[in-house]
């Protein structure tokens, strides 16, 4: 490794700094006693106390977590089948089009997706009946659609990196086409999956401004309630909250990385072990 | 890795019974109606008549089918035009700050060691996994007139400035200044995962051969290390840009509400203002300025994937792209 830089050092420092003490500053004043967020007045864990007592978080928690976990798998299913579908089939009717819709999402504003769909679910309430009241329902197919594009990003281009010729082989020595899809392709793709269904979680978990505007009265998920608190200010039990929210982020993805990491090492040292005793 | 224009033999069978069909129609037919049609309906109202009715909008009878008042209203009521100068002015500088902290962010984890870098650069993809909505909110408790960062700034300020100068809080909250500090904040993972990736794969033995020729460390990285790193740039400049430009979260919770930015104007005519038509002709003007620069980002994405496979030892793993090549 080449010497490094004074410079490139303190910028280093610098820009960790610049990200992790706003984080930091927000966990530390959560166990502050005062009631004033910005004032110290002394260690207290009473803000966690009144989170838990808090049936408001709970209930919205569990409507959250339940979205997310309907629209992470949705989105994955769709997902992982438009990404197969570019991957592999190479011409079909509309293609062009197709991967125009799927990129298409990723760079549109989310007000305008929020506003389009609230406009498409308001004139099919009015014209086919349904869906009749907006909330859980609207929330999740807002969710899916929005997801599902990350996903397909994902399957796809681990499908084009991925060796055909692997599929290719297996089917000349005699495998039955489902046979490669479950024992050759799905292996393959399945670290694409499972961090598409990862990121499509978090994706639905986090969404603020798409869910405020198809949500309806009564379907309050964890973020919308944090939104409406913090549009009033600073206070203690919002950092409690939003505390619990980054360690526990912070210790799944230091985990999911860790592993993901480790299966990739272990997987390129497999390749590279095949290539060299059969090359 | 290339994939040949024919499909493989496996694809073939799936096609042969029909399997492709089911695979392609399904995702397909999901974004026609969950993507397509309220794209479709945007448009369309865009051009549709105010009406005080439920719902507020409406075509033909006694109003015109096509009806271009919205567009007009853009280029005259100072308003939008505000809102679009203040959202592009404040994208455009969030996007050169992040350019200005992240590209030395991402110079920087280039030369570090294996074992580092790995750490570090889970400590870059961290906050982009950790709630958005909670990121800006961490600010909100720095910039307030009583928190302990304010008050260090105006410490350290009334120390170096005379005492006359000196301020008792710095107002920070609910200015454009807050607005471009919290997109930085919130987009730099954007500009330095792009950043490093290119850097990463730049050929270490070009600057050896500059130095050995006689460069001077800072014309080695402005005439060697810079010009090959401008897909990055654009890369990284596009992620931050795009979603900086039609932001709403950020603005509303530390915007100056006086000078709104667009995302805020769209959401103010729909829902307070219950003007659905001109809600949806400021979206289709705000898509209409991102369209110019997405198509020069897509421009320099293709240049990038034609290149020949230089760096097919490489393969950017999935967690990389989760975090590094998706918005």
């Amino acid at each position: 490794m080449k010497r490094s830089p004074v410079f490139l050092i303190s910028v280093l420092c610098f820009g960790f700094a610049f990200f992790y003490i706003p984080i930091l500053s927000m966990i530390f004043f959560s166990f502050n006693e005062s009631r004033l967020a910005t004032v110290w007045g002394g260690f207290s864990t009473k803000w966690y106390v009144a989170l838990w007592k808090n049936k408001q978080v709970m209930t919205a928690l569990i409507l959250s977590v339940q979205i997310a976990l309907l629209s992470a798998t949705f989105a994955t299913i769709l997902g992982t089948m438009a990404g197969v579908a570019l991957a592999r089939f190479r011409k079909f009717r509309g293609r062009t089009f197709f991967s125009g819709m799927v990129n298409a999402p990723l760079i549109m504003p989310e007000v305008i997706t929020g506003i389009s769909m609230l406009m498409l679910f308001i004139l099919m309430a009015e014209t086919v009946g349904w869906p009749g009241a907006r909330g859980f329902t609207t929330i999740t197919l807002a969710h899916i659609t929005f997801a599902m594009v990350y996903v397909t990003t994902i399957v796809h281009s681990r499908m084009l990196s991925a060796d055909r010729s692997i599929e290719e082989a297996a089917m000349d020595l005699g495998s039955r086409p489902w046979q490669v899809m479950r024992d050759v392709t799905l292996p393959v793709i399945s670290p694409a999956i499972l961090s598409g269904w990862l990121l499509a979680f978090t994706i639905s978990l986090d969404d603020v401004v798409i869910s405020s505007f198809v949500t309806g009265p009564g379907y309050t998920t964890l973020p919308l309630l944090i939104w409406s608190k913090v549009k009033l200010g600073v206070t203690p039990d919002i950092n409690a909250l939003a505390t619990i929210i980054v360690v526990t982020v912070a210790v799944v993805v230091a985990i999911a990385g860790t592993v993901m990491a480790r299966a990739e090492r272990r997987r390129a040292a497999e390749e590279r072990l095949a290539y060299r005793d059969n090359g | 890795m290339t994939s040949p224009s024919h499909d493989s033999r496996l694809a073939q069978w799936f096609h042969r019974r029909g399997w492709s069909d089911i695979t392609i129609a399904i995702p397909y037919g999901w974004l026609l109606l969950f993507f397509l049609v309220p794209f479709v309906i945007v448009v369309a109202m865009s051009v549709a008549t105010r009406t005080p009715t439920a719902p507020p909008f409406g075509f033909g009878g006694e109003h015109p089918w096509v009806n271009l008042t919205g567009y007009q209203r853009l280029f005259t009521d100072d308003l939008y035009i505000r809102a679009f100068l203040t959202s592009l002015t404040n994208a455009a500088a969030a996007t050169v700050f992040c350019l200005l902290i992240g590209y030395p962010m991402a110079l920087g984890l280039t030369r570090v060691s294996k074992g580092w870098r790995n750490i570090l650069l889970m400590l870059v993809i961290l906050p982009f996994w950790t709630s958005f909505l909670l990121r800006v909110y961490a600010w909100m408790g720095l910039m307030g007139s009583s928190s302990w960062f304010n008050k260090m700034l105006t410490g350290a300020w009334n120390g170096l400035v005379p005492v006359d100068w000196a301020v008792k809080s710095i107002p920070m909250m609910h200015t454009n200044f807050a607005v471009v500090l919290v997109m930085v904040y919130t987009y730099l993972p954007f500009m330095i995962l792009p950043l490093f990736a290119n850097l990463e794969r730049l050929d270490p033995t070009l600057d050896e051969a500059a130095m050995d020729l006689g460069t001077r460390p800072f014309g080695v990285f402005w005439d060697v290390t810079l010009p090959q790193s401008i897909p990055g740039i654009i890369a990284g400049g596009m992620l931050v840009f795009i979603p900086a430009a039609g932001e709403l979260v950020i603005p509303s919770l530390v915007g100056d509400a006086g000078s709104p930015m667009i995302g805020r104007v769209i959401q103010d005519e729909f829902s307070s203002a219950r003007d659905w038509p001109m809600a949806s002709t400021v979206a289709v003007a705000l898509l209409i300025l991102m369209v110019g620069p997405t198509m020069i980002y897509s421009h320099f994405q293709g240049r990038a994937e034609a290149r020949p496979k230089q760096d097919e030892g490489q393969r950017v793993t999935d967690s990389d792209l989760v975090t590094g090549a998706t918005p």
